[in-house]
C-alpha cells in the first residue's frame, strides 16, 4: 500500500537528494523570514487575513452568491460543480461547443485534485501546463511535488534530460538559462496554436465579480490573452468579500510562499474582451462536507502559498510525492483525509507536530492541531492499523496505574538484561539508525525513595 | 505553595539524573517540591499517536496524583503541553481537579524564570554547549521566541544558562529546527525521524558543540542514540543537570 512513510524511506535512499532538496526549500524558508520581518505588523496582517477568510467561512453561501451575481453582470459565464468529475464534464463541454483542440493551462491546483489532464487527453484534446515547473513535471509524466514549485523535488540535469527527450535539447544541457529559454520557444507554439486557456484563481472578489491570477512567468496572461475562451476553475473557498482586502492577502501570498514582496504578474479579470467567451467554474468537491466539520473548517481559509511545505522538516526530507497526492506538506495531511479518509489517513502521521507549519501560515491555521485531532479521528472510524492498536492498548493498561507501572518497568528492565536481542536488532525500527539507551541500575523513583521518602 | 515533581516516566526509567537533578536543584532554591509515589505517565504517546481514548487510566493517575498541589513542575516542556491541552477528567469534580493541575503545571525552566524567579543560580559548566529548542516547550508553551514569528525574541531557558559559569553558547545555523523524535513518529516513520536527528546533530558538531542540552530528554534520547551510532564526540545532557551541576561538585 502507498503510504508516506515507505515513499519517504524509497527518497530517502538517495541521502545526497535529500539534502540538496532541505537545503533547497530552507533557503525559500529563510527569504520568506526576510521578507516578512521586513513588513512592519506582519502578525497583524496574518491575523487580519485570518479573520476575513473566517469570515468568509461563515458567510460563504452569501459572497458567493454575490460573486455570481457581479460576475454575471460583467459578462462571465458561471457553472457550479459539485465534485471532480462534474467539474471536468463542464470543462469538456466548453471546449466542446468550441471546438478546442487545443488547450492551454495555467497552473490550477484544482485542475491537479480533479485529475482534469488526463480526462481531456482521454477525450481527444491536448492540454500543455505553461508554468514552467508544471510543465516540466508534465513531460516527465509525474505529479507536482508542491503547490508553488511543482518540480523542485528535480535538478536542472534531471530536466535537460527531459527536455533532452520530449524537446529536442542537446544532450547534457544543465543551464536554467538556456533550458528556460528551449521551454519558453515551445510554449509559445503551444500559445499560438491554442483556442482555449485554463487558470486557476487565486482569489475571487465578490464585491467585484472579478478575479485574480498570480502567477510568475505571465503564463496566465500569454494564454488568456490568445485564446478566445478562457475558463477559470476555482474551489469555492477562493471568495473574499471586496476588492480592498486583496491588498492583504497579495502582500501575504508572495512573501510567505517565495519570499518575494509580490508575485510578478498578479493579473486581474473582470470581463471578458470582445469577441472572448469567459468561464467561471466554482467546485465543491468536498469542501462544503469540510465546512461543516467545525475543528477542522479554518484548514479552508487556506491560500495555497506553500510556506507550510517550506517550513516543515518532514517534506523537505520525504519529497512532495511522499504524500501521494496533488497538494501534499503539512496542508495536504488536512485536506485530502477529510477529502478521503481512507486513501490518506497516513498523512496526518506525517508530522512530528513541530509546530512551525502553524507559524508560518498567513491565515493563521492551526495545522499542528488539526492534525492532532485528525489523528484522534482516523483512529475512533477504525482506519488504524491492528498492530499498532494493540501495542497502544497494551501500553495504555501498563501506564494507567502505580502497579501496573511498576510491573511494566520490571519487565522493561529484565527484557535489557536478559533478551537484549529482541531489542538490539534491525526489526526494531528505533534500532535501525539509533543505539538504545542504556539501562541505569536505579529508577528515580528508587533513588527517592532510597534518599528522600524513606530516608532524609 | 506546595509544589508537586512530576517525572515522566522515561526519564524515571531510563534518565534518573535528570529527576535527580531536577529535584536537587529545586530543593537547593528552597522549593517546597515532593514527587507523589503513584505517578506513571501523563499519557501523551497514546495520544500523539491517535489513542487519546485510550488515555482515560493516564488521565485519571494524574489527576489523583497532583490535584492538591499548587504547582506542578516537570523536567519536560512535550509533557507539559500535553498535560495543558489534553487532560480531561470525567466527572465534573475530576473536569475541575484537571483544569486546576492544566492552570498550575509549569515545565521546569518557565517555572524557574516566571515562577521562582531565580536571578543568580551560581552554576558552573565550562564547556562549549549547544541549545536544542524543543518544539513542544518552545512553540507549544512559549518558553522561548520563534524565528517564524516577527516578534522580539526571547529564552527562558537562555535566561538561566547565561547564569551558567564558563559555559560557552554555540550558534546553530538553524536555531529551531524539529530534531524528528516525534513521539511514535520516531518508530512510525524511522527514515524521515533519523534523518532529521542526523540533520540535527550534524548542525551541533559543525558549529563546535560538546554538548548538546534542551528542556526535554525525549529530544535528547534520540540525538543521543544517533550520536553514539555515529561515534559521535557530541554528549547529550539535560538543562536540569546543568543548571544543577555547582550542587554535584559540592
Amino acid at each position: 500500500m502507498r503510504n508516506h512513510a515507505s515513499l519517504a524511506e524509497q527518497f530517502n535512499l538517495d541521502e545526497n537528494r535529500v539534502d540538496w532538496h532541505n537545503k533547497t526549500l530552507w533557503f525559500v524558508r529563510e527569504k520568506r523570514d526576510k521578507q516578512s520581518h521586513q513588513v512592519p505588523d506582519w502578525e497583524k496582517l496574518r491575523e487580519i487575513a485570518s479573520k476575513i477568510k473566517l469570515n468568509v467561512l461563515s458567510n460563504l453561501d452569501t459572497y458567493l452568491m454575490e460573486f455570481e451575481k457581479n460576475a454575471l453582470a460583467n459578462g462571465i459565464q458561471i457553472h457550479w460543480a459539485k465534485d471532480a468529475e462534474e467539474h471536468n464534464e463542464i470543462v469538456l463541454s466548453i471546449l466542446k461547443d468550441h471546438q478546442v483542440k487545443y488547450m492551454v493551462k495555467s497552473k490550477s491546483m484544482l485542475t491537479e485534485e480533479c485529475h482534469l489532464n488526463e480526462y481531456l487527453e482521454k477525450n481527444g484534446i491536448e492540454v500543455t501546463d505553461t508554468d514552467l515547473g508544471e510543465r516540466i513535471v508534465q513531460l516527465a509524466k509525474e505529479p507536482p511535488s508542491h503547490v508553488v514549485l511543482p518540480c523542485i523535488h528535480k535538478k536542472k540535469e534531471e530536466i535537460g534530460e527531459i527536455f533532452h527527450k520530449h524537446l529536442n535539447a542537446p544532450e547534457g544541457l544543465s543551464d536554467p538559462q538556456q533550458l528556460t529559454e528551449i521551454a519558453r520557444q515551445d510554449l509559445r507554439k503551444k500559445f499560438l496554436q491554442s483556442q482555449a486557456a485554463l487558470t486557476g484563481i487565486n482569489f475571487a472578489v465578490a464585491e467585484t465579480g472579478e478575479f485574480v491570477v498570480c502567477t510568475n512567468e505571465g503564463n496566465a496572461d500569454m494564454g488568456t490573452h490568445l485564446a478566445n475562451v478562457h475558463i477559470a476553475c476555482m474551489g469555492l473557498e477562493k471568495i473574499i468579500p471586496k476588492r480592498e482586502h486583496l491588498g492583504i492577502f497579495l502582500r501575504l501570498l508572495a512573501r510567505s510562499g517565495t519570499g518575494q514582496s509580490i508575485t510578478t504578474y498578479s493579473s486581474h479579470f473582470r470581463k471578458p474582451r470582445a469577441g472572448q467567451d469567459m468561464h467561471i467554474i466554482i467546485v465543491d468537491n468536498g469542501r462544503s462536507e469540510h465546512l461543516g466539520k467545525e475543528k477542522f473548517r479554518n484548514s479552508l481559509k487556506c491560500i495555497r502559498c506553500g510556506a507550510c511545505f517550506n517550513t516543515c522538516p518532514v517534506y523537505r526530507r520525504s519529497g512532495g510525492h511522499s504524500y501521494h497526492t496533488a497538494v501534499a506538506g503539512p496542508i495536504g495531511s488536512i485536506l485530502n483525509p477529510i477529502r478521503n479518509r481512507e486513501d490518506y489517513k497516513d498523512l496526518p502521521f506525517a508530522s512530528t507536530l513541530c509546530g512551525s507549519c502553524t507559524n508560518v501560515c498567513p491565515v493563521k491555521i492551526d495545522l499542528h492541531n488539526q492534525l492532532y485531532e485528525l489523528r484522534q479521528e482516523i483512529i475512533a472510524s477504525g482506519s488504524g492499523e491492528s498492530i499498532k492498536g494493540f501495542s497502544m492498548k497494551m501500553m495504555a493498561r501498563s501506564l494507567s496505574n502505580i502497579k501496573k507501572y511498576e510491573k511494566f518497568k520490571r519487565t522493561v528492565k529484565w527484557g535489557y538484561r536478559y533478551t537484549p536481542f529482541l531489542l538490539k536488532n534491525k526489526i526494531n525500527p528505533w534500532y535501525k539508525h539509533r543505539e538504545m539507551p542504556e539501562m541505569p541500575k536505579e529508577s528515580f523513583k528508587e533513588w527517592y525513595q532510597k534518599n528522600i521518602s524513606d530516608g532524609k | 505553595m506546595k509544589v508537586g515533581l512530576f517525572i515522566p516516566c522515561y526519564i524515571d526509567v531510563l534518565y534518573p539524573q535528570v529527576g535527580i537533578a531536577t529535584y536537587t536543584l529545586l530543593k537547593r532554591l528552597k522549593v517546597d517540591i515532593v514527587y507523589p509515589m503513584g505517578q506513571t505517565c501523563c499519557g501523551q504517546p497514546m495520544a500523539n499517536s491517535g489513542y487519546e481514548y485510550l488515555a482515560c487510566g493516564t488521565n485519571k493517575n494524574f489527576i489523583q496524583q497532583f490535584k492538591e498541589f499548587d504547582k506542578i513542575v516537570a523536567p519536560s516542556g512535550s509533557c507539559v503541553l500535553h498535560i495543558k491541552e489534553h487532560l480531561k477528567g470525567e466527572s465534573d469534580l475530576e473536569k475541575n481537579q484537571a483544569l486546576h493541575i492544566q492552570n498550575n503545571i509549569y515545565e521546569l525552566t518557565e517555572f524557574l524564570t516566571d515562577v521562582v524567579k531565580v536571578e543568580n543560580l551560581k552554576a558552573s559548566f565550562p564547556h562549549k554547549v549547544g541549545f536544542h529548542q524543543s518544539c513542544h516547550g518552545q512553540r507549544g508553551l512559549h518558553l522561548s521566541g520563534m524565528s517564524e514569528l516577527t516578534a522580539p525574541y526571547f529564552s527562558k531557558p537562555e535566561q538561566l544558562l547565561q547564569q551558567v559559569e564558563g559555559i560557552e553558547w554555540v550558534k546553530l545555523d538553524k536555531k529551531d529546527e524539529c530534531c524528528g523524535f516525534g513521539g511514535t513518529f520516531c518508530v512510525t516513520e524511522e527514515t524521515v525521524s533519523s534523518k532529521m536527528g542526523k540533520d540535527r546533530l550534524a548542525d551541533h558538531e559543525k558549529n563546535g558543540a560538546e554538548y548538546i542540552t534542551a528542556c526535554d530528554m525525549s529530544c535528547l534520547m534520540h540525538l543521543e542514540g544517533i550520536a553514539n551510532r555515529e561515534k559521535s564526540h557530541v554528549k547529550v545532557i539535560h538543562i536540569a543537570e546543568i543548571l544543577n551541576t555547582q550542587n554535584a561538585e559540592q
